[in-house]
């Protein structure tokens, strides 16, 4: 496909721009937005931004969100952007979510688990009624309070794995492959699999785990675990030789729990999705988990028959950057293959034209 | 961080108060510091620089890890006079803190400074981080679910 | 004072900025020589040498380190964070006091020659010394360069690494703040 290099739009690409920040800034009168306040009271769009662009850290997705007007993929892009311009110092040592501080915590497969069941701050309960209140800028009651359990609340899969009943998790050892330094190439490992769910777009993850529902390779799951909260990050600088806790990050886990399987050689047990996700974002943990576990269809020996069985087709179109991106490059200018196309067309219809007047 | 007891761990104190002072904000660390006689003089090896650490997860939770995606991280390496050098990284983006840090860090391996440098710095900065992860620990056990029993409800 | 506590760059992004201008200018035009700055030279490595290394090794970039050049490691460890191999084939680059076994490092393959090594070389002087006649690619009429520091028998050495062209050893040279290239691509005769 030929693009054609165009001269002479700088001076409307300028004024473009322009417009654009005065779009962007609204109503004069209107108090400019903070990035503060979006920090602080748009969280979820936050939490969206850092993990569909990869990259942790809520002042810059503020800062992305304000310049993007609020465009969430665009805001990611800024992200995905940005990251290009920083050295990587360390890979942190994986999280533990098994001592995550963790401000929600529930289990849809048992009711009394060790741990017990904490709602958090969830929307789940609000019945979805809008509140008006909310446009008086009134300050919100102060939370109530009680005592805490701060011992470490057991996973799910380990209260199941006790009676051999879950599978197992794979080598705790490997080293994992790195779709920011390698493109992705097929048959796709799990890790790389699962890092490219982590930092896919939410609303085609949610269609996909929806599908799996309704029985496009459907895998009977329940949710095992949802928690969120906050986990410690280590590194280990090399010029100390031991690992030093660098700050804190805010995740969503999802631990699916699905049909069970049995061979010849094994007892039939429950297989497992898993979703982890930056922030606070458990529609997008859930998706992932439904997700991951219908991905791993083949090395189930389950039929691959539905879309989201099909790693591929997944993965291909679940980078909401990438697919803007080539969605968007159709903008460019295509002028002289749409010359051809026309002079196509026009012969075609010529040469139709002309068999019928001879008929 | 877990207040786990584990086993002896020699660089165990050193890593508490690098935890500590990860998460400090500067001008508690320059206060701190300034109470204890004044700053002291440094020279700057590397940084403070910002960069990237990629996080990672887990499959499962507890198996074969994966690039979860990148965190921004500050790092600075100091010198003192004495020769002591001083080590920060910390999550974010703030090279002032990085390097008040690692400035801290230094100071509190000199053995004739670190008991008055906790006392004045590391003490109260716990303290207070503690107390905020309290205060959410509270609020979430408030929102744990207390099932009745259905005999109780029907009685 | 600890080795491994003296500074890098001063202004990292300027500086590596323009060494790397310097290091692909040098590869373009063999035999043209090239200033840096930046960093202090730091024992055993020349101003050129340090510089080289904080703008092209990094913690993904396997470095093989000559023996000869061990007392440099834990400045590179600090400064580049490169995962230093004891394999010299499994470096992307490696960095030596003097020409090393160029056999030892790898050439790259047919399908990926890119993958071979870059050997960072610090040598004697890059004004003085025996004179070598450069043709290839990049020079539109010979050139001719003088270095001090290199083994007797390099005419023959080289001869061997462009024959395997397209795979083949790239070399930077440098000598106190000064640094030229030889890209695998470049013919050398003894003057």
């Amino acid at each position: 496909m030929a693009y054609v290099a165009v001269k002479g739009g700088e001076r409307a690409i300028r004024n473009a721009h322009a417009w654009l920040a005065e779009e962007r800034r609204g109503d004069p009168a209107v108090a400019e937005l903070g990035l503060d306040q979006i920090r602080e009271q748009l969280g979820r769009a936050i939490d969206r931004v850092m993990a569909e662009g990869s990259l942790y850290d809520p002042d810059l997705a503020a800062l992305a969100i304000k310049q993007a007007q609020g465009d969430l993929i665009e805001a990611a892009f800024l992200l995905r952007a940005y990251r290009t311009t920083l050295p990587r110092f360390a890979h942190a040592r994986p999280i533990d979510t098994a001592s995550m501080r963790a401000a929600r915590r529930i289990s849809a497969i048992f009711k009394d688990l060790p741990g017990g069941q904490t709602l958090g701050p969830t929307y789940d309960y609000t019945h979805r009624l809008l509140d008006f209140e909310l446009a008086e800028n009134q300050p919100p009651p102060d939370a109530a309070r009680a005592r805490p359990d701060l011992s470490p609340i057991p996973r799910v899969p380990d209260i199941l794995g006790r009676e051999g009943l879950l599978e197992a998790d794979g080598p705790v050892d490997a080293e994992p492959g790195d779709l920011t330094r390698e493109p992705l190439s097929f048959p796709a490992g799990r890790d790389v699999r699962l890092q490219a769910l982590a930092r896919g777009d939410e609303g085609f993850l949610l269609a996909m785990g929806y599908s799996t529902q309704r029985g496009y390779g459907g895998s009977h799951p329940f949710a095992g675990e949802v928690r969120m909260g906050e986990v410690s990050v280590e590194i280990e600088p090399p010029e100390l030789g031991f690992a030093i806790d660098i700050g804190d990050l805010t995740v969503t886990e999802c631990q699916m729990v699905n049909q069970f399987k049995g061979s010849k050689t094994q007892l039939p047990q429950f297989t497992r999705g898993y979703g982890l996700v930056f922030g606070y974002s458990e529609r997008k943990a859930m998706s992932m988990a439904l997700v991951d576990r219908a991905m791993r269809a083949a090395e189930l020996g389950e039929d691959i028959t539905a879309p989201a069985q099909n790693p591929e087709f997944v993965l291909y179109h679940s980078d909401n950057i990438e697919a803007t991106g080539f969605v968007e490059h159709l903008k460019l200018p295509h002028y002289v293959d749409f010359q051809s196309e026309l002079q196509n067309v026009r012969r075609l219809r010529e040469a139709v034209e002309q068999r019928e007047a001879a008929e | 961080m877990n207040d786990t007891v584990s086993s002896p761990d020699p660089h165990a104190a050193r890593r508490h108060w690098m935890s500590v002072l990860a998460r400090a904000p500067a001008d508690a660390i320059e206060a701190g510091l300034a109470r204890d006689g004044g700053l002291p003089s440094w020279t700057v090896i590397r940084g403070p620089e910002i960069g990237l650490a990629m996080v990672r997860g887990r499959a499962g939770g507890s198996g074969s890890p994966f690039n979860l995606g990148e965190m921004t991280v500050t790092r600075c390496t100091v010198r003192l006079e004495s020769g002591i050098a001083g080590h920060a990284y910390i999550a974010g983006r703030d090279e002032r803190r990085a390097e008040l840090a690692a400035v801290a860090d230094a100071l509190l391996q000199d053995p004739a400074l670190a008991g008055s440098l906790h006392e004045s710095l590391i003490q109260p900065l716990a303290d207070a981080q503690r107390e905020q992860r309290l205060s959410r620990a509270e609020k979430a056990a408030a929102t744990r679910v207390e099932f009745f029993a259905m005999r109780t409800m029907r009685s | 004072m600890n080795a491994e506590l003296a500074p890098g760059f001063a202004d990292p992004v300027r500086a590596a900025q323009s060494c790397f201008r310097a290091v692909l200018d040098a590869m373009s035009h063999p035999g043209r020589v090239a200033h840096v700055a930046g960093v202090a030279a730091q024992s055993p490595l020349c101003v050129a040498s340090a510089a080289v290394l904080l703008t092209l090794v990094d913690h993904e970039t396997p470095l093989w380190l000559d023996p000869d050049a061990e007392p440099a490691r834990r400045w590179i460890e600090f400064h580049c964070g490169a995962p230093i191999v004891a394999r010299p084939e499994a470096g992307v680059f490696a960095f030596a006091l003097s020409l090393p076994d160029l056999s030892q490092l790898s050439a790259g393959s047919h399908e990926s020659p890119e993958t071979s090594a870059t050997l960072i070389c610090q040598i004697g002087a890059l004004d003085t010394g025996r004179h070598f006649r450069l043709t290839g690619p990049g020079l539109r009429s010979a050139t001719t360069i003088a270095i001090e520091g290199l083994p007797p028998g390099f005419v023959t050495i080289w001869r061997r690494n462009h024959a395997m062209f397209p795979r083949g050893i790239d070399l930077i040279l440098c000598a106190g703040d000064q640094l030229t290239a030889l890209p695998r691509t470049v013919s050398i005769e003894e003057v």
